[in-house]
């Protein structure tokens, strides 16, 4: 299967569109407790964790990408982290470099719809479930996960669109390899420079539309949500 | 039996309750103006601040010992927040389906899930989502799915507070059958006397984030300086037994119940405006302002409920008011609030028999 | 100020017309590639001439889009030949002319490719070659060339082993960040003082003749207040004194 005349496997759109959903789920599952865990803070310290976590939101992606080529280089300090855990090889200019560089990259589009979503839970509803003997494992799968599917929801919805959208980083990180990192957001800047504006015109309109659709999923989230529990 | 020392500090509040003990069966209100520390009590006895300190036993149970708390979750409460917390991702039915599979089976209350749905009129709201419930609605989910997770002890925030009077009414009428009828020992915040006078049989009051006196409702309502009496001036709450009168729905007859082997009832009538109301045993409230004080027995006079009782004791209610308490034939006590001239110059004093004059608007039933 | 003065006085007495010794200030753009090497020769003249001179660093492109929305420049520094020539033909600018030409160099901190760089590209014994995009760098065409001349490009390519920079800057950074072993850059960027792989890692010169020249092209605007003082600043730095210090950053001078 071929689209726009290159093979579907190694077609920018395929790999963007793996790379937001795999960055999605990886995002969704540490997404999660991080958001709780700062929703729940109440130490001063949170202030810190929180401009943390927001810090790719206001770095330069080219900033953050060359942090992370230094980081994520065959012998550095991520690199042999993950050697500890039997890890060997080099995260740069592949499909797991991609996946760390946009997890980290989307962290605040993950985080904050989910935090938000854990602050406006109502304490009483959650010391009612309590009192009725639901644990805290228990409350957080029935309870807590349940109210909160909007901000989950909003969130990854966020985090796929703002992944696909990405360049900076994923510039940096992936190295523009054709069919292994190049992601439709390169591919565009490249036909751009080299005045092939057909296919980047073509890319252009499927991005648009994606992101379009995208954006009115998320009004339509949240327009449900707000009818229903308004 | 409730016994302990509790202290609990929230942002600047420091609850710090001293020490305590009561009773746990019947209806224990905890009252006290907003601010006095009573949800900040009935966290602390639930187990839902960590921040919890002291000791606090329920029978031989112990429910908190200095930092060490017995959690939340295993203490066996059922619980009635003012807005009542329902499970917004849920159906009715999925909100007591909730309490239901958590529900232990070896001890607390075992009612049949089908007689709550029925007591607390909710089996045509089952599969309604609970966004679009009245608040009335929600409190009686709220309730029924308290009761059907077994309970050892009810305990209830403030659980009329955001009602509207009808929903208030009939919540009231509810929680008072329901609660006597399934005998589930229940702890009751409030800052409202009426709830108080309809629903308590001790009441703990709270000032200033500590318990300041825990008393049996017919002592806190036998003292003009009672907290209860603040607002409205002092109220008697009668026992007794509410029937129709036959052949006229704007009436119904309420017999008193005699303390004692020796006492006699008295019979009061009440006007009535139709709508359904609980009859049966209930409690019925009488405010001193609505009753007025004659030698004996006064002809052609509106009023009907003409009771005769004899003087217990005057006490100063208010500058320039007094309240006399008097004791009926049933041995319960009626209280009329009148002035201090009229004490003067009616030369009433302790023991004498008088006639009190109830008016019946003021017994709406 | 002192220095000013003494300066204007010794001017008045000498080899200056005197028009020449009224001071003043050009503003000059130039590409981000040659910022070191014309901060130096800036410094050079203001000495020599008792003129100033800033300077505003941004992609060549970029500062072509400001001056032709009506920034006031006195001169253009372009990273190539195309756009200030573009310049001078819409009546913009005067005097086109090369300043520099760039040397592709292919650098690596590990492999030893200032003695066996033939072998090591033939055999292609490694995992990442960084080079720069060629359809949006120069000095990726440059690469590019280098490659297919020994009819490796396409090779490399198909074996995603090219991992390409999307602009000379970020080549350098992959390789001396070690995540690509090897990679072309530019000689400019291995010369700068400043350059964190300074006396490190391994050198080798393509020979010129594998690609196009990398021309970098420089214009007068016509816009300009002080004719005469960008005349003397684009002569010195066209003067033996200025290509060796372009010459010192790595560059060749025409």
């Amino acid at each position: 299967m071929t689209l726009f005349g290159i093979p579907l496997e190694t077609h920018p759109i395929w790999l963007t569109l793996q790379v937001a959903t795999i960055t999605t789920i990886v995002l969704l599952v540490i997404g999660v407790p991080i958001a709780w865990g700062l929703s729940r803070m109440r130490s001063r310290w949170r202030v810190v964790f929180e401009a943390l976590v927001s810090l790719p939101l206001v770095l330069p992606p080219t900033v953050l990408g060359f942090y992370l080529i230094i980081a994520m280089n065959p012998n550095g300090p991520l690199t042999e982290f993950l050697g500890l855990f039997g890890f060997s090889g080099q995260l740069t200019f592949n499909f797991t470099g991609l996946v760390i560089g946009s997890v980290l990259f989307s962290l605040p589009f993950m985080v904050q719809p989910m935090m938000s979503a854990f602050q406006g839970l109502s304490e009483e509803v959650l010391d009612a479930a309590r009192l009725m003997r639901a644990g805290f494992v228990d409350r957080f799968f029935s309870v807590i996960l349940p109210l909160s599917r909007q901000g989950l929801l909003v969130g990854s919805v966020l985090t796929f669109a703002h992944t696909v959208g990405e360049f900076g980083v994923v510039l940096m990180v992936g190295g523009n390899i054709e069919g292994q990192t190049r992601m439709v957001s390169i591919a565009i800047f490249d036909h751009v420079e080299s005045f092939e504006y057909a296919q980047a015109h073509l890319l252009s309109a499927v991005m648009v539309i994606f992101a379009f659709a995208t954006l009115v999923g998320v009004y339509l989230i949240n327009r449900r949500f707000s009818a229903r529990l308004g | 039996m409730f016994a302990g020392n509790l202290t609990l500090t929230v942002g600047d509040f420091r609850m710090a309750s001293g020490d305590f003990a009561f009773e746990s069966d019947g209806v224990t209100a905890l009252f006290g103006r907003s601010g006095s520390g009573k949800s900040t009590l009935l966290r602390a006895m639930a187990g839902l601040d960590r921040h919890t300190r002291g000791r606090l036993r329920f029978h031989d149970e112990v429910w908190q010992d200095g930092r060490r708390g017995l959690p939340a979750e295993q203490r066996d409460i059922g619980m009635v927040f003012q807005h009542a917390a329902l499970l917004a991702h849920r159906t009715v039915r999925g909100n007591l389906d909730f309490a239901a599979r958590r529900a232990p089976t070896d001890r607390g209350a075992a009612i049949d899930r089908d007689q709550i749905i029925e007591r607390t009129g909710i089996a045509p709201l089952l599969d309604r989502a609970v966004a679009n419930l009245s608040g009335g609605e929600r409190q009686r989910i709220a309730i029924a799915r308290a009761l059907i997770g077994r309970p050892r002890v009810l305990m209830m925030d403030e659980p009329l507070a955001a009602l509207d009077w009808r929903a208030k009414a009939e919540l009231l009428d509810l929680f008072e059958t329901v609660i006597r009828d399934f005998g589930i020992p229940t702890v009751l915040i409030t800052h409202a006397p009426a709830e108080v006078e309809r629903l308590a049989d001790r009441v703990v009051f709270m000032a200033d984030g500590r318990v300041e006196r825990v008393e049996a409702l017919r002592e806190a309502l036998g003292r003009a300086d009672s907290p209860l009496f603040t607002e409205e001036g002092p109220v008697a709450s009668l026992e007794g037994h509410l029937e129709p009168v036959a052949d006229d729905p704007h009436r119904l007859s309420f017999i008193t119940r005699p303390r004692a082997a020796t006492d006699m009832p008295v019979t009061l009538w009440l006007a009535h405006d139709g709508r359904p109301t609980n009859t049966g045993s209930r409690r019925l409230r009488v405010r001193g302002d609505d009753v007025a004080l004659a030698r004996g027995p006064v002809t052609g006079i509106s009023v009907q409920n003409q009771v005769a009782g004899r003087i217990e004791h005057i006490e100063t209610s208010r500058p320039g008011r007094a309240a006399v308490f008097l004791e009926l034939a049933d041995g319960q006590r009626l209280v009329s609030e009148v002035t201090a001239h009229t004490i003067d110059s009616m030369g009433l004093a302790d023991g004498q028999s008088v006639t009190a004059l109830i008016k019946g608007a003021a017994l709406m039933g | 100020m002192l220095k000013k003065t003494l300066m204007a006085a010794l001017l008045a007495s000498g080899w200056l017309s005197a028009a020449a010794a009224q001071a003043e200030t050009l503003t000059v753009a130039v590409a981000a590639n040659f910022t070191k090497a014309v901060e130096e020769i800036g410094a050079a003249w203001e000495e020599a001439s008792g003129h100033e001179v800033r300077f505003s660093f941004g992609p060549s492109g970029k500062l072509l889009a400001q001056i032709r929305n009506g920034a006031p420049f006195d001169a253009y520094f372009s990273a190539d030949t195309a756009r200030p020539q573009r310049l001078v033909e819409s009546g913009e600018a005067r005097d086109f002319f090369v300043y520099a030409r760039g040397k592709l160099a292919l650098f690596s901190l590990e492999l030893p490719v200032d003695e066996r760089a033939e072998e090591i590209l033939a055999q292609g014994a490694f995992r990442y070659l960084a080079a720069a995009n060629p359809k949006a760098a120069p000095y990726g065409l440059a690469a590019q060339q280098v490659l297919a001349k020994r009819a490796l490009y396409q090779r490399y390519r198909a074996a995603g082993k090219i991992a390409t920079g999307e602009s000379i800057t970020q080549t350098f950074q992959f390789v001396a960040t070690g995540n690509a072993q090897l990679g072309f850059v530019a000689l400019s960027q291995l010369r700068d003082p400043q350059s964190p792989i300074q006396d490190r890692g391994h050198v080798w010169m393509p020979p010129a003749k594998d690609y196009d020249p990398i021309e970098q092209g420089a214009a007068a605007l016509t816009r300009s207040k002080h004719p005469e003082v960008v005349d003397d600043f684009m002569a010195f730095l066209r003067s033996r004194e200025g290509a060796t210090i372009i010459e010192k950053y790595g560059y060749d001078t025409p």
